[in-house]
């Protein structure tokens, strides 16, 4: 056999090899990696006997899943049936008073699952966007002037591992001091918002100074030379220069949010995933062990799609095609 | 010929942790409008600094620039800077990089269609308007600098300022580059400073050739007058006996008069004394030929060159 005609076939035998490769690190190992995980899970909890009974294997988590989710559509089946009771009773009064002023009411069933992960998300965005709205600003005046970060970096460097658990019942008094107004939204809501807002702003406040500091001598040249005033030199060179780091501090910040907002729903009593995990916790029947793990995997799953979001974010806003972004 | 530019011993010290360090002194030089400068000298001696200073984005500790009578005190487009590693904005296009300096040039100026024509007319000066929709990080090196030279030249500027423009550049792209140069040279006329380490590069675009000093204290050692006739063509020179003449004598200034000291070991003060006694030399060339350059250039008779 010469040489010359195994040269024609090793290119597509490459890619092939390349191809399966890639298949075996996409599909096929996350796949094992899932199936010794679960295999580990089911052999340990038969193992666990606990005051609510065996600890859940995956088997018992599938079945909460389902269980929650009928719960979830019993509850919607519910809430239609009492749209259509309130129509028809408005109806009725008006066929016998042309004058008769209705009175709509909203239905107040039990939180479902479902609900409690709306009302999370909710109070993490909240939390987010508070934190993000005072970060940014904050982040590029600290950037821009060395003074200003000297004069507040102790501060942030203080501040900044404090655990959410310690600000809450600060933050809870305060919010009932000052916040009156009950028939609004729920003090859990804000208590637990400005909680998670407290605990988020570092990363992007720091990584924010670090992106305006970090701006090229060289644009900072092309700015002096062209003789940008000072509004220009930020919005057309320090912004848009500093943004992919200002990205890479937001998902950090989400990521905390998140992490935090668990912790403050428990403890604020807010209608969420944390306040969920609670009641199971204090309920205490042989599902409750079930459903917390339910919530856990939800916890984590969300957690897992948020940060997807905000790195698709920070990717489309880099200009820097090249810098790898995971 | 009018001087446009004009440089009075200008020295500057920098502060750093071991005490002050002058780059650079007396540095004395006049420019003619129209006429094209090369500062040539060993890595380290100072041409960036001056090339800074003139640009206003470092003050001269002593002495000072003036520009048509008025003195140099802070940066301005009419100090235009093409700077070594393009300096472009890397979230704009060639077309956005080349509009925010005409935008803030031209406001008030020109209505949003002339600067459109202008910014346009400007890349396509540098061969760019096939590429002007594309990001800094979409092009190549070379296209990078033609549109920091656009972006420059779109500035109009009074002097132009170049910092080692192609010292990033592959060899062929740079010969090409040069090239461009010329061709807009001939059309546009202006009045440039460039920074160089190159010597082919120096005598074949310069009028003017301002050989510094190796620093501490650095300063203008010699100026060669370049009186090649133009158009120049590189593949000509090559052969010509002028052309290598001068070639030679920056050589010479460099090598030889100007060696480079090794870095590692300590500086011999006997590498020093050769720029003393050159400077005075140096001062008497550049007083007479400032006022002559670029015209002579263009009627110099060929046998006079050959």
């Amino acid at each position: 056999m010469s040489a010359s005609p195994t040269v024609p076939h090793k290119m597509p035998r490459l890619e092939l090899s390349t191809l399966l490769t890639k298949t075996l690190r996409a599909i096929v190992l996350p796949f094992f990696g899932a199936a010794i995980f679960l295999l580990l899970w089911e052999v340990t909890s038969s193992k666990i006997q606990t005051s609510l009974g065996q600890f859940p294997g995956p088997g018992q988590v599938v079945k909460q899943v389902h269980g929650l989710y009928l719960e979830f559509r019993d509850d919607q089946e519910r809430a239609a049936a009492f749209y259509v009771r309130q129509d028809q009773r408005i109806a009725d009064a008006r066929a016998a008073d042309p004058n008769y002023a209705p009175e709509y009411r909203t239905y107040a069933g039990k939180p479902t699952f479902v609900k409690q992960i709306f009302t999370s998300l909710k109070t993490v965005f909240t939390g987010f966007i508070l934190a993000s709205l005072i970060a940014i600003p904050l982040g590029i005046a600290i950037g821009l002037s060395a003074n200003l970060y000297a004069a507040i970096n102790p501060l942030i460097q203080l501040f900044k591992p404090i655990s959410p658990l310690a600000w809450l019942p600060l933050v809870t008094i305060v919010v009932s001091a000052v916040y009156t107004n009950s028939d609004g939204i729920p003090k859990s809501y804000i208590t637990s918002a400005i909680t998670v807002m407290l605990c988020c702003l570092w990363p992007t406040l720091l990584n924010t100074a670090v992106g305006v500091t970090s701006v090229s001598t060289d644009l900072i040249n092309v700015s002096r030379v062209l003789c940008l005033n000072w509004t220009q030199h930020v919005r057309s060179i320090v912004l848009p220069s500093s943004v992919p780091m200002i990205f890479a501090g937001l998902r950090l910040s989400l990521g905390i949010a998140w992490m935090v907002l668990i912790a403050a729903e428990m403890l604020a009593q807010n209608p969420g995933l944390g306040k969920f995990v609670w009641d199971e916790f204090q309920n205490g029947s042989s599902e409750s062990l079930g459903r917390i793990m339910v919530a856990i995997f939800t916890i984590g799953v969300i957690g897992y799609l948020l940060d997807l979001l905000m790195l698709t974010l920070q990717r489309s806003v880099a200009w820097d095609k090249q810098a790898i972004v995971r | 010929m009018k001087t446009l530019l004009e440089l009075t011993q200008v020295g500057i010290e920098f502060k750093t942790p071991k005490g002050s360090f002058k780059a650079l002194e007396n540095v004395n030089l006049k420019i003619g409008t129209g006429e094209f400068v090369s500062l040539i000298g060993h890595s380290g001696c100072g041409k960036s600094t001056v090339l800074n200073i003139v640009a206003g984005l470092l003050k001269a500790t002593t002495g000072g620039v003036v520009l048509e009578g008025r003195e140099v005190n802070e940066p301005g487009p009419e100090r235009a800077v093409v700077f070594q590693n393009h300096s472009l904005l890397p979230w704009l296009t060639a077309y956005e990089n080349v509009e925010l300096a005409v935008r803030q040039i031209f406001r008030g100026k020109k209505t949003r269609a002339e600067m459109k024509d202008w910014i346009e007319h400007n890349l396509t000066l540098v061969h760019m308007d096939h590429a002007m929709h594309k990001r800094p990080g979409e092009i190549s090196g070379g296209m990078k600098q033609r549109v920091g030279i656009a972006r420059a030249l779109a500035m109009e500027p009074k002097v132009l300022l170049l910092d080692e423009p192609f010292g990033a550049l592959d060899a062929l792209t740079r010969a090409h580059m040069q090239d461009s140069l010329m061709e807009i040279q001939s059309d546009l006329k202006n009045t440039v400073i460039m920074i160089t380490h190159d010597v082919d590069e120096a005598v074949l675009l310069s009028d003017r050739i301002v050989m510094m000093t190796n620093g501490p204290a650095a300063t203008i050692g010699e100026i060669l007058t370049v009186d090649l006739p133009r158009p120049r063509d590189r593949l000509a020179l090559a052969d010509d006996s002028a052309y290598n003449h001068l070639r030679h004598e920056v050589l010479r200034f460099l090598y030889e008069k100007q060696r480079k000291v090794d870095d590692f070991t300590p500086r011999s003060s006997a590498a020093k004394p050769p720029a003393q006694i050159v400077e005075p030399k140096a001062e008497s060339v550049h007083a007479g030929e400032a006022d002559a350059a670029p015209q002579s250039v263009v009627e110099q008779p060929q046998e006079k060159v050959a």
